[in-house]
């Protein structure tokens, strides 16, 4: 007699946590974390000890007493008698400032020097190439630090200036001087926080600025939209490029002339120019070092993504008469964005973390600030340090984020 | 049982560790080497000759120490540090002594836990500006660019100086001397601030030194001295005393031309304990007997170093000062051998 029975229901045994392969990964998988977990523990406990041992427990008390330093480029007002808290506001916003600048800057260049790359011109396109491996292959402190020199030492001082006749431009070894925005009219500020260490001013007079040109973009866009209507409607498109500049140069004058807009020039008063917007060396020579040596890598992968676009899109579009400006701003740059946007988020990612380097020139950053003299000063090295690596951890996620947004959007829409 | 094992395994795990942290003087002669803390290089207190060699008044400390605890002056391996780096430095276990210009202040004692063996320059904060400036005094000073070293004392003071004086300046922060000279010289910053003795050490290695001027006001207390960690109390002892018997050495007299003669010929009971002819000083420090006199040795006593590094004969030209001994109107003031 034969019959099939089902197997019966078997008995779960411990040793099939390992010898059975429905269950074996799991097993592993848990004992590798109670490992891990068992080492972040035994790590985080003979730190505290040790620190305790050395009479040092973790204590964020410091960042409410006056961090007693100056420092020199501030966004926000600051005087020695701020708290630490405020001094590490102070650089994070010049790191934020250095980031943002350099970020924008390294991909201008990039994508001009990435396209000239690709050039049918020999020599343009030889240049490019010299220009990336050599940015590329030297160490970014080392051209930090380079310019920073070159700056210092072949720039003259502001003293040197005394008694000539200085422009809206002055070059110096402390910096660039350039004319500052003032307004004679102006709203005044609003005081956000009272006065707490994270308190801050808001200039009216940008706002306002911000709102008109926010509102007249969105006329000159509504303009743009109508134009596209009545072209796809008759096949006519009508002249609408004075009415979009109108609409956003005129209320721009009108409100400038309101607020009584005017330049103040840097002018030379005592030991330094006084009046004007400065520019310190540290900032260039750091801003500048970066965006230079990010682009070299920008400018390749702007190369690889316009590559990877199969030469046949290109001939196609020329068979339908495109220019060859047109073919690149609407056939290949779209396509190639897609392949040139995860490296570029990574570059950002690496400009942001290198500006920690800001210390070589003594440009207050977080990493200066916060990272350095505050942790100098106060000697709680670990309280400092883990507050740094959980400000950068932010920034760097931030930046991804809003670069993933964006990578989303001008994604391959598939339908 | 097999608890009163693990405990008992636990305990001397314990106590290894405990005599690790402090055995400071049992690892420098383990080592052969003592691990000292300098400047970067700053002329005169600490700086490698034209053969490599560091030498300097700062140095002088270090090589004291290097002689009383391992009979040999030159078993010093120095490490260089910054403003910044020292304090990391020496309280990680890098360095077993610091002797690099560093102020000794409450919190540094207090809060990071360090132990200042004594003073070994009395000295205090000034400014240097060129003198085509034209500047006579510190509170003349308002807008000016100010080149600072940071991680010091230095940077505190300023921003107190300015603020108390209601003038503003610029800040340049600068992590090492040489740096700082740089910007200095080449006019990116108009003053350069810091220890008084460390400016005319600088000024003494530019081109055409007499082209600045050190101003009148000095802004703060800057004692000068080595440190070694809080902990190890037999060894903040050695380089305590070592420093001190230096000083002795001064004001007794001893020198290192005639330490040898003096020894046999004294009379003077300190004299005799100090170099180890009488008592057993040494031994209470646990070392031997001519501790003190292998430091003298090593390089002189205080005001022989002091005048070959940084003494009036030299490029230099520190004068004396606070810094003469107690008997001469100064503040050196050794407690005594006994
Ligand atoms: N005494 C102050 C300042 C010490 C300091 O940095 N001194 C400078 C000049 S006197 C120095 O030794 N620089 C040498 C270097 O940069 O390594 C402190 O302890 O904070």
């Amino acid at each position: 007699m034969s019959s099939i029975t089902d197997p019966g229901k078997q008995q779960f045994r411990l040793s099939m946590l390992i010898y059975d392969t429905r269950y074996r990964s799991g097993t592993i998988q848990v004992i590798a974390m109670i490992g891990f977990m068992l080492l972040a523990a035994w790590l985080i406990s003979n730190t505290a000890q040790n620190l305790a041992a050395l009479g040092k427990p973790i204590d964020f008390g410091f960042f409410s007493e006056p961090a007693s330093y100056d420092i020199n480029q501030r966004l926000l007002d600051y005087t020695s008698r701020d708290s630490h808290l405020r001094a590490a506001l102070v650089g994070l916003l010049n790191t934020l400032v250095v980031a943002v600048l350099g970020c924008i800057t390294a991909t201008i260049l990039g994508v001009i020097i990435g396209v000239l790359r690709l050039s049918h011109n020999w020599l343009i396109a030889r240049l490019m190439t010299i220009y990336v491996e050599m940015f590329r292959n030297v160490p970014v402190l080392l051209w930090i630090v380079f310019i920073m020199a070159i700056l210092i030492e072949t720039l003259p001082a502001p003293r040197a200036f005394k008694g000539v006749e200085t422009g809206a431009l002055v070059l110096t070894n402390r910096g660039f001087y350039i004319p500052e925005a003032l307004f004679s009219r102006s709203l005044g500020d609003i005081h956000l926080l009272g006065e707490s260490s994270l308190r801050f001013d808001v200039s009216l007079d940008f706002i306002a600025i911000i709102v008109v040109l926010v509102a007249s973009l969105y006329a000159s866009h509504v303009i743009k939209t109508r134009a596209d209507r009545i072209q796809a409607a008759t096949g006519d498109r009508p002249t609408t490029w004075y009415l979009r500049l109108g609409v956003v140069v005129v209320p721009m004058v009108l409100l400038l002339v309101a607020l009584g807009f005017h330049l103040g020039m840097p002018e030379l008063k005592g030991f330094n120019f006084k009046g004007g917007t400065h520019l310190r060396n540290s900032l260039i020579a750091l801003w500048l070092a970066l965006s230079l040596y990010t682009a070299a890598f920008i400018a390749e992968i702007v190369r690889a993504g316009i590559m990877a676009i199969s030469h046949g899109q290109t001939e196609a579009a020329a068979a339908l008469g495109l220019r060859p400006n047109r073919i690149m701003s609407l056939v290949v740059l779209p396509q190639a964005l897609r392949v040139i946007i995860p490296p570029l988020i990574s570059n950002y990612l690496n400009l942001t973390k290198n500006s920690s380097l800001a210390i070589a020139v003594g440009y207050m950053d977080i990493t200066g600030t916060l990272g350095g003299i505050t942790m100098n000063q106060t000697g709680r090295e670990l309280e400092c340090i883990l507050l740094l690596m959980l400000v950068y951890l932010t920034i760097s996620l931030s930046i991804s984020a809003v670069m993933n947004w964006y990578n989303e959007s001008v994604k391959l829409k598939e339908r | 049982m097999k608890k009163s094992v693990l405990l008992g395994a636990f305990t001397v795990a314990g106590l290894a560790a405990g005599m690790a942290a402090a055995g400071t003087k049992d690892d420098v002669q383990a080592r052969g080497k003592l691990n000292c803390g300098v400047t970067t290089g700053l002329v005169g207190f600490a700086a490698p000759d034209a053969n490599g060699e560091w030498e300097g008044f700062d140095v002088a400390v270090c090589r004291g120490v290097a002689a009383a605890v391992l009979g040999d002056p030159k078993a010093v391996e120095f490490v260089p540090t910054t403003g910044k780096t020292r304090f990391t430095a020496l309280a990680s276990g890098e360095i077993d002594m610091l002797a690099r210009n560093t102020t000794w202040t409450f919190s540094r004692d207090v809060d990071l836990k360090f132990e200042f063996t004594g003073v070994n320059y009395y000295d205090g904060q000034g400014f240097m500006v060129p003198k085509e400036l034209g500047v006579s005094s510190a509170k003349e000073l308002d807008g000016a660019t100010v080149c600072i070293q940071t991680g010091t004392t230095t940077e505190l003071n300023l921003a107190d100086f300015f603020r108390t004086n209601n003038i503003s300046y610029e800040p340049v922060p600068i992590e090492t001397n040489a740096e700082a000279q740089q910007q200095y010289l080449a006019g990116a910053c108009d003053v350069y601030t810091t220890d008084a003795s460390g400016l005319a050490a600088t000024r003494a290695s530019f081109e055409d030194p007499s082209a600045h001027v050190l101003l009148p006001e000095i802004i703060s207390k800057e004692p000068l001295g080595p440190l070694v960690r809080h902990g190890d109390n037999e060894w903040g002892d050695i380089v305590r005393w070592t420093l001190n018997a230096l000083i002795t050495a001064e004001e007794l007299g001893v020198t290192s031309a005639n330490i040898g003669e003096v020894a046999s010929s004294t009379n003077n009971p300190e004299i005799k304990r100090l170099l180890g002819s009488e008592g057993t000083l040494g031994e209470m420090l646990g070392l031997d007997a001519e501790w003190a006199k292998r430091a003298i040795m090593a390089g002189g006593n205080y005001g022989e170093i002091f005048a070959k590094n940084i003494g009036e004969d030299t490029p230099i030209g520190l004068a004396r000062g606070l810094n003469a001994q107690w008997t001469n109107g100064g503040l050196l003031y050794s407690p005594p051998f006994r």
